[in-house]
């Protein structure tokens, strides 16, 4: 098949970026998006034309690196994958792709497709752990745990961090992300002790980085590769409501 | 060279406690008077890392991905061994211990493995209480499966998830430590090269992925948990941006390479699909349980509809062979026997360069007996991935599966204590050669890389700053990080003034497929010269006629491959090399010529029972072989049978 892409290129975070046009035929309907990118770099590095530069590591949809617009949605068209899992044959011969990467002001364009996430990993250091020193955990069935809260906690520890919550949302927040690993820790027996606290630092630390405030639109949850539900947004402010009123601080 | 394991003496259940208390201590105070630089946040780094800055000291920690979250463990999805004996099923730590060397075919330290077992049961411990959400029976407690034919069930698991959710509480712990300001993270940050000065490893070069900037780091120890080298071969179950070059660098700086040639293949992938492909999707080998493996017996028949082929017109090649295990046989003989029948032309699927490489892999029958819906219990989210990746129903028509690269036993030669033949470079988790000799057992990586990070390195480590102090002042005017330093650029430079015709992957693809085909799945003397022929040519190529565009300048995706791919383009050979001196069949390394005469491998223990290690001496110059004797004093060597 032929398709064409719109994409957007930015040299660097400075630059301004732009659309630009670029016709790719002999797509094969077997490829992924990001191979028929590969296809399309490997075709420009020969011209000694600078590749589409994009964020890829695992390309099975689990180490949350990929991630851009295509026609304005995050992810792509298909449910519950990644731009790396999805595969050409969901677009037909001869359509149009806009592709475009996060935007969102707590995630800056480093080059064309390619974000600055690390607000992410800030958020995950402000709290999103349990503090247990190598040599000190107890024996692991020493505390057994309900298997609808493991279950439950797992549903919110699938997350990848790709971003493409914020992407979609409206207000580029972070509520998805945040709430799914304020949610895993919460659920679980080991998490509890600092329950409070974790909610608390995070959500801090969330909107010091800039991203926005949550007004229920659930478009996050509606790109969100992993199927992580707004429920754990419901529960995260159940949670900081709570830790508010006991706060000492 | 003599090659010193420095195993302890004494009875091996106890060799690791004694080694510990032999060990020295830093005091507390001094501790952060250390600087330890640990290269990768893998499951291997970083636990270590976490670990190190728990204990105090002063850590800086690397990674090439935009986040430490992201290491390629997070793709692991089987599981983790651990000998708690839950399931009171008969496991024990000796057991464990046994089927690890066995497994590996007898080509590993007993010492190594005997501790790695013995730490097993801490790991489990160690994730639960970060919150490692691991399966759990109804009652709350942990559930365990059998893996990869184990008879025991010790494999603890996150559904298909194990190593994302653990990697995301060891990067917790990680997250943790940089928030109480003992580690630095710097991500999108490769390292280059290892800075070695008075035989001590001090430093590392690095480049900065988002301005090409390239830094110097200096240290008291350098830890290299950088991971397996499967993309030598291109095509691998590895992510994209898997490298040799960190480990490759420290060969060239004086590191042993040990065992390069053994390597892992998986025999349930999903198949090439077309000249484009960049990868290689495992799906998991539970569906050999249910599914049948077959090929039509005549050539003529590779291109029609599997479901109109009737019965006695199949080959159901491993139940043929192999009539007790069927098609349940070890991983290596699996993946061989699909070799075999596709280069008899009997390959089934697409036609990619002239060649139909493909099995089926078939669920009618198990369809038939126990019904569409218990299969899909059982294997629903695997067929969802085929089906996903393909456009394929399985519960229609069989699934298309082959070989392909998955995990390297091979990496970096280390001692007891996980250090390197340079004093103060510590090798943890793939990137290291130490606890699976020639054959990985399923769900074990995992178990090392975090037995490595966790519990194995931090007191080796401090053992060793302890006993150098930190007296000695280095700074980044040394001779020795001038010269790294002006080397790294200047291969940049050369990389990026080429300016020739071909794009950097055509190499990696060409590369790969001298590799595939003669230093896969079956090896041969004639083979092996051949590659080793080859490989050096492909190379010259390389370096007159590739187009790196763009500058240093920036994100620069086009050089980063680049410097990936110059360096396997090198480690290639050396890994032929082992390949062919090592002329004996063991685990996953099988030489045609020493085979049983039903074709099954054979290891030659009078010849061979010793681990390989490779000194550099020159990119054009051969590299010299040190050897390391192994002995066997618990677990007896015998041949293994499948029949
Ligand atoms: C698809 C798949 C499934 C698997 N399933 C299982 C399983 O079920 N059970 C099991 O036990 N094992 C499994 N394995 C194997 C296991 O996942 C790996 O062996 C293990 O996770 C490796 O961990 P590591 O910490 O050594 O390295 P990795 O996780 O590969 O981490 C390497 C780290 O080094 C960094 N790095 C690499 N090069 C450089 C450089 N030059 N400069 C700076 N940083 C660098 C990377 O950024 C990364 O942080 C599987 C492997 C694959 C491919
Ligand atoms: S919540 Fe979903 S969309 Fe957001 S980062 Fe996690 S996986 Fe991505
Ligand atoms: S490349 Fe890893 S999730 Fe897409």
């Amino acid at each position: 098949m032929k398709i064409t892409l719109n994409v957007w290129r930015q040299s660097s975070p400075q630059a301004a970026g732009a659309f630009v046009k670029y016709d790719v035929d002999g797509v094969s309907a077997d490829m992924s998006m990001l191979e028929m990118l590969d296809v399309l770099n490997d075709r420009l590095e020969s011209k000694g034309e600078a590749p589409i530069a994009f964020d890829h590591d695992c390309r099975e949809g689990i180490c949350g690196s990929c991630g851009f617009m295509i026609n304005g949605v995050a992810h792509g068209p298909e449910k519950e994958i990644t731009v790396c899992q999805t595969h050409m044959r969901s677009f037909k011969d001869g359509d149009e792709l806009t592709l475009e990467p996060w935007r969102a002001m707590a995630f800056p364009v480093m080059r064309d497709l390619m974000v600055d996430r690390s607000a992410f990993d800030r958020i995950i250091q402000a709290g999103g752990y349990v503090s247990v020193r190598t040599g000190s955990a107890p024996e692991a069935n020493a505390t057994p745990v309900m298997k609808e809260h493991a279950d439950m906690a797992f549903e919110a520890a699938a997350c990848i961090g790709c971003g493409a919550c914020v992407a979609a949302c409206p207000n580029a927040a972070a509520m998805l992300f945040t709430s799914a690993k304020v949610s895993h820790l919460g659920l679980l027996p080991q998490g509890a002790p600092e329950r409070d606290k974790r909610a608390l630092d995070m959500v801090a630390q969330m909107d010091k980085e800039g991203f926005g405030h949550c007004t229920n639109h659930g478009e996050c949850e509606a790109v969100c590769p992993k199927g992580i539900s707004v429920n754990f947004i419901a529960r995260m402010n159940r949670d900081l409501l709570k830790a508010t009123l006991r706060s000492t601080r | 060279m003599t090659l010193d394991g420095k195993c302890p003496s004494g009875p091996i259940e106890t060799a690791w406690d004694t080694h510990r208390f032999n060990m020295k201590l830093v005091n507390p105070a001094n501790r952060r008077k250390y600087n330890v630089l640990v290269v990768g946040t893998g499951l291997a780094g970083a636990a270590c890392a976490a670990t190190l800055g728990e204990l105090g000291f002063n850590v800086q920690a690397f990674c090439y991905q935009d986040s430490a979250r992201r290491a390629h463990s997070i793709a692991a999805q089987g599981g983790i061994n651990a000998a708690k004996n839950y399931q009171n099923d008969g496991d024990s730590v000796h057991r464990l211990f046994y089927d690890t060397v066995k497994g590996g075919d007898y080509r590993s330290r007993e010492a190594n493995v005997h501790r790695l077992a013995q730490i097993s049961v801490n790991i489990i411990d160690q994730a639960v209480a970060q919150g490692v959400p691991f399966a759990r029976e109804y009652g709350g407690l942990l559930d365990n499966r059998s893996f990869g034919g184990a008879q025991v069930a010790r494999t603890f698991y996150a559904r298909g998830q194990t190593g994302q959710q653990l990697l995301l509480g060891a990067y917790s712990a990680l997250s943790r430590q940089v928030h109480a300001g003992t580690v630095k993270l710097h991500t999108r940050t490769e390292m280059l090269d290892l800075v070695v000065i008075d035989g001590r490893a001090r430093g590392i070069i690095t480049r900065n992925l988002a301005t090409g900037a390239l830094e110097s780091w200096i240290g008291d120890a350098v830890v290299l948990a950088t991971g397996g080298y499967g993309n030598v071969f291109f095509l691998s179950t590895n992510a994209m941006g898997c490298n040799v070059t960190a480990t490759y660098k420290a060969y060239k700086k004086g590191a042993l390479f040990a065992n390069p040639c053994y390597t892992q293949i998986h025999p349930t992938c999903i198949p090439v699909s077309g000249g484009y492909q960049s990868k290689l999707t495992l799906m998991s080998e539970s569906l050999r349980n249910d599914g049948r493996v077959w090929v039509p017996k005549s050539a003529a028949d590779a291109t029609k509809d599997p479901s109109t082929l009737p019965e006695d017109q199949r080959d159901y090649y491993l139940e043929r062979r192999y009539p007790s295990f069927g098609n349940l046989v070890p991983r290596d003989v699996a993946s061989r026997n699909a070799k075999t029948v596709c280069d008899e032309g009997r390959g089934v699927g697409h036609e990619v360069d002239g060649q139909r490489r493909a099995v089926y892999l078939d669920f009618r029958d198990a369809i038939q007996r126990v019904g569409k819906s218990t299969i899909e219990a059982r294997y629903g989210n695997l067929f969802h991935m085929y089906t996903k990746i393909t456009g394929e129903n399985p519960y229609e028509s069989p699934m298309r599966i082959y070989p392909a690269i998955h995990y390297t036993m091979g990496g970096l030669w280390v001692d007891y204590n996980l250090m390197s033949n340079i004093e103060g470079l510590f090798v943890l988790g793939e990137a290291n050669f130490s606890d699976h000799g020639a054959n990985r057992l399923g769900a074990s990586a995992l178990m090392q890389g975090l037995a490595d990070g966790y519990f194995v390195a931090p007191p080796t480590i401090s053992d060793y700053l302890a006993r150098v102090g930190w007296g000695s002042k280095i700074t980044a005017e040394h001779e020795g990080f001038k010269a790294a330093l002006g080397e790294t650029n200047d291969r940049i430079q050369k990389l990026l003034n080429i300016k020739g015709k071909r794009p950097v992957d055509s190499f990696h693809r060409e590369l790969g497929n001298v590799m595939w085909d003669k230093c896969g799945m079956s090896r041969t003397k004639e083979g092996l010269e051949e590659a080793l022929k080859r490989i050096p040519e492909i190379r010259a190529e390389f370096w007159e006629n590739v187009n790196v565009p763009g500058e240093n300048k920036g994100v620069n995706q086009s050089l980063e491959r680049a410097g990936r791919v110059a360096d396997f383009l090198e480690f290639g050979e050396l890994m032929c090399l082992d390949a062919l001196e090592r002329a004996e069949s063991c685990g996953g390394h099988f030489r045609e010529e020493s085979q049983t005469e039903d074709g099954e491998a054979l290891r030659d223990d009078v010849n061979f029972c010793h681990t390989a290690a490779w000194e550099f001496k020159g990119v054009e110059t051969a590299p010299t072989l040190h050897k390391e004797a192994l002995t066997f004093e618990h677990v007896k060597l015998t041949q293994r049978s499948y029949k």
